[in-house]
């Protein structure tokens, strides 16, 4: 099987290690990655500002680089919602690249999602240890509807104990460009959701979107807090 | 209210709030508390997903119909004694009320809850012409001791824990002070029995209008609704356009989903239809009723892209579970309606140019479309008011040509990496400058981004 890897703009700039998690995780089930170089970022940031121009830009540049039939991972439950529902709502005007984006729609996988269903990876064991919680992102929850998956990929952590956090559905408080408009609220559903992490005992707390994972890391820190923030692909690659 | 909108402060209002312990503790305490109840009510409701679409096909049928949705009522309503009145905006259907209290030379008048006359700021109004109004719900007859407005379209007064209660009844009733809030209710009831009993009218808005029997529907649980509706001689109710369902048979429907989504109730304590005036031979109801219907900008809303708006049952589910509505409080949306429902509401009744910063309170985490009664779409909706920000000039210059760049770098991968690599050389500068709490909370970018990293 071959896959094409989306890798997202935070883990290129900041996150890195997620993107070789992600590889490290596809190679060993046998998987082909192929990473179309030149990608740069979906588009949302400046969709959910209300800028559609620049989005479709962004839309039609993914269009672009992502040709073919193979499926499309990546470690962002946010950025596979922005292409999977938002791009057709982008090109309703524009039937050759509705029917473009229609297909990318079909083939766009995040991460947990693929592994679970696609290559059955829960079923694998891998070596785990300490106790875990778990953040719920929002757009992989409620635009994905991919619940159960991380979850069942977090059960195959052996030696881990899982805590269910309080609350885990409720926002980190990033929300894109969110952060940067009202960050009083922001840093307060932050601080909000590090309390209900550190509530939980866990010594690492993990997701399936950087970007709340970022935004939960930087909570912790200013509480002083020691708990380990890691993407659940970073949990499973190290457990190989 | 209409006159003092603050919604252009929502980022200070909602800062302020932040810092407020003791408003956040209440907020929290409240929105939890009744998004539990409601998850608990809906549990015994194995169809609610049909139930859900039932709704909103049902509202959506109306807004599809409306102008003979609202003929039907008034011939019907008309018919059973009551007399319709229709006002175009606020001022108009404030003019009506004082002029129908006035020709009869009302004194005082006993209120039950409604939004709409929050909207229409019709206290104020009333209080200046020399008639005085008393709230008869608790919670508003608090925020009316108090001098406030609601901060929550079902509770008014969630932003106010019983300590501050009973602290107010103490100063403004010169009774002794309790935190009790049995004892609180008790003072309250004991001054409410005696304004019933003197109103010269009663003021109500409605829940539902039922275009087929001409009848008004009220849920309350305080029983104050009952008695503003029936012991006055004479009632007032303000509703507007979009209330209406098409006949009774539409209403069990919304029986189960208006109080389970609101406060977690199986059903409200009352449930009040009234149709028309009292008849020779009843033993209550008022002796004269007038409907006055308010439009107040909502057919132009029904017009536009966001009608689904209208469909709205003000239930308050879309704010109880809102992570932006908690912490900022209903308040801070500077205007009668808060939060997501709000947000879009008071945006589209106010208009852009006096309400454009709250299109961005929402972090589009989409808990509201979850509990949404009657599925109103309020991540697309917000989206489009967003769009409708920039297309009007409302957002700002820094934005718009940041927006610029990200618009070519996403579509040319050098300019797009070039940025990144500025942006890591230039760090602790941005940092410094992007603030603390929006740059600083960004690790430091990666000296080997990912696409290097890979063949």
């Amino acid at each position: 099987m071959r896959v094409q890897l989306f890798g997202t703009c935070m883990v290129d700039s900041f996150f890195p290690e997620v993107g070789d998690a992600t590889v490290r995780l596809l190679e060993h089930f046998g998987v082909e990655v192929m990473y179309p170089q030149g990608q740069t970022c979906c588009g949302q940031p400046a969709f959910n500002a209300g800028y559609r121009t620049e989005a479709r830009g962004a839309a039609e540049h993914f269009l672009s680089l992502f040709t073919g039939s193979d499926p499309i991972v990546t470690p962002s439950g946010s950025c596979a919602a922005m292409v999977k529902h938002h791009y057709p709502e982008l090109f309703h005007d524009s039937p050759h690249l509705l029917e473009k984006a229609k297909s990318v729609a079909l083939r766009v996988y995040e991460i947990s999602e693929f592994l679970v269903r696609k290559l059955r990876a829960h079923e694998t064991s891998y070596a785990g240890t300490g106790t875990l919680t778990y953040h719920s992102s929002c757009h992989l929850t409620r635009t994905l509807g991919v619940r159960e998956e991380p979850l069942q990929l977090i059960a195959a952590l052996q030696g881990t104990t899982f805590v269910a956090m309080p609350d885990a559905l409720r926002c980190c408080g990033f929300g894109g460009m969110f952060m940067a408009k009202l960050p009083e609220i922001s840093c307060a559903l932050a601080e909000e959701k590090a309390q209900s992490v550190i509530a939980t005992g866990a010594d690492t707390v993990t997701g399936c979107d950087s970007a709340c994972l970022m935004t939960i890391a930087d909570a912790l820190k200013r509480r002083g807090s020691s708990i380990r923030v890691a993407h659940l692909v970073q949990l499973l690659a190290e457990g190989l | 209210m209409s006159e003092h909108q603050t919604s252009l402060n929502f980022r200070e209002n909602a800062a302020a709030a932040v810092q407020n312990d003791s408003l956040r503790a209440a907020m929290r305490n409240a929105a939890d508390t009744f998004g539990t109840r409601r998850a608990a009510a809906f549990s015994a409701i194995p169809d609610l997903e049909a139930l859900r679409d039932r709704a909103s096909e049902i509202r959506l049928k109306v807004l599809d119909n409306l102008p003979a949705y609202l003929e039907e009522f008034s011939v019907n309503a008309t018919r059973a004694g009551a007399t319709v009145h229709r006002a175009g905006d606020a001022a108009a259907a404030r003019e009506m009320i004082l002029a129908l209290l006035k020709e009869r030379g009302v004194r005082m008048a006993a209120k039950g809850k409604s939004m709409i006359s929050e909207e229409i700021g019709l206290n104020a109004h009333l209080q200046a012409a020399g008639i005085e109004v008393v709230e008869t719900d608790l919670g508003e007859y608090i925020i009316q001791l108090e001098g406030e407005t609601p901060s929550h379209i079902i509770v008014p007064a969630i932003h106010k824990n019983r300590q501050q209660v009973g602290k107010l009844f103490a100063e403004r009733l010169g009774v002794p002070y309790s935190e009790d809030p049995q004892v609180l209710t008790k003072i309250a009831r004991k001054v409410m029995r005696g304004k019933f009993m003197s109103a010269d009218a009663g003021i109500s808005g409605a829940n539902f209008a039922i275009a087929e029997s001409g009848s008004l529907v009220l849920f309350t649980n305080e029983g104050n609704g009952r008695m503003v509706t029936s012991v006055p001689p004479l009632h007032i109710a303000l509703i507007s356009v979009e209330k209406l369902l098409p006949s009774l048979a539409d209403l069990p429907t919304f029986i189960r989903l208006l109080p389970r989504s609101a406060t977690g109730q199986a059903i409200t304590s009352y449930l009040s239809l009234i149709t028309g005036t009292r008849k020779d031979g009843e033993a209550t109801g008022a002796r004269e009723l007038h409907i006055v219907i308010l439009d107040n900008g909502r057919s132009e809303i029904l017009a536009g892209e966001c009608r689904e708006m209208l469909k709205c049952i003000r239930c308050g589910a879309c704010m109880n579970v809102c992570p932006v509505y908690r912490t900022a409080g209903g308040h801070a949306y500077g205007w009668t309606y808060p939060g997501p429902m709000g947000m879009v509401l008071t945006t589209l009744l106010t208009g852009m140019k006096k309400s454009y910063p709250l299109v961005d309170a929402s972090t589009l985490c989409g808990a509201c479309v979850e509990v949404c009664p009657v599925r109103i779409p309020l991540v697309p909706l917000i989206l489009k008011l967003r769009e409708q920000k920039v297309r009007e000039g409302f957002s700002d210059t820094k934005e718009r040509l940041g927006m610029r760049f990200f618009g070519a770098a996403v579509t040319t991968p050098e300019l797009f990496y070039w940025g990144e690599r500025v942006s890591r050389l230039f760090w602790p500068l941005i940092r410094k400058l992007g603030g603390k709490n929006v740059a600083g909370r960004l690790p430091e970018p990666s000296g080997k981004p990912f696409h290097r990293r890979m063949p």
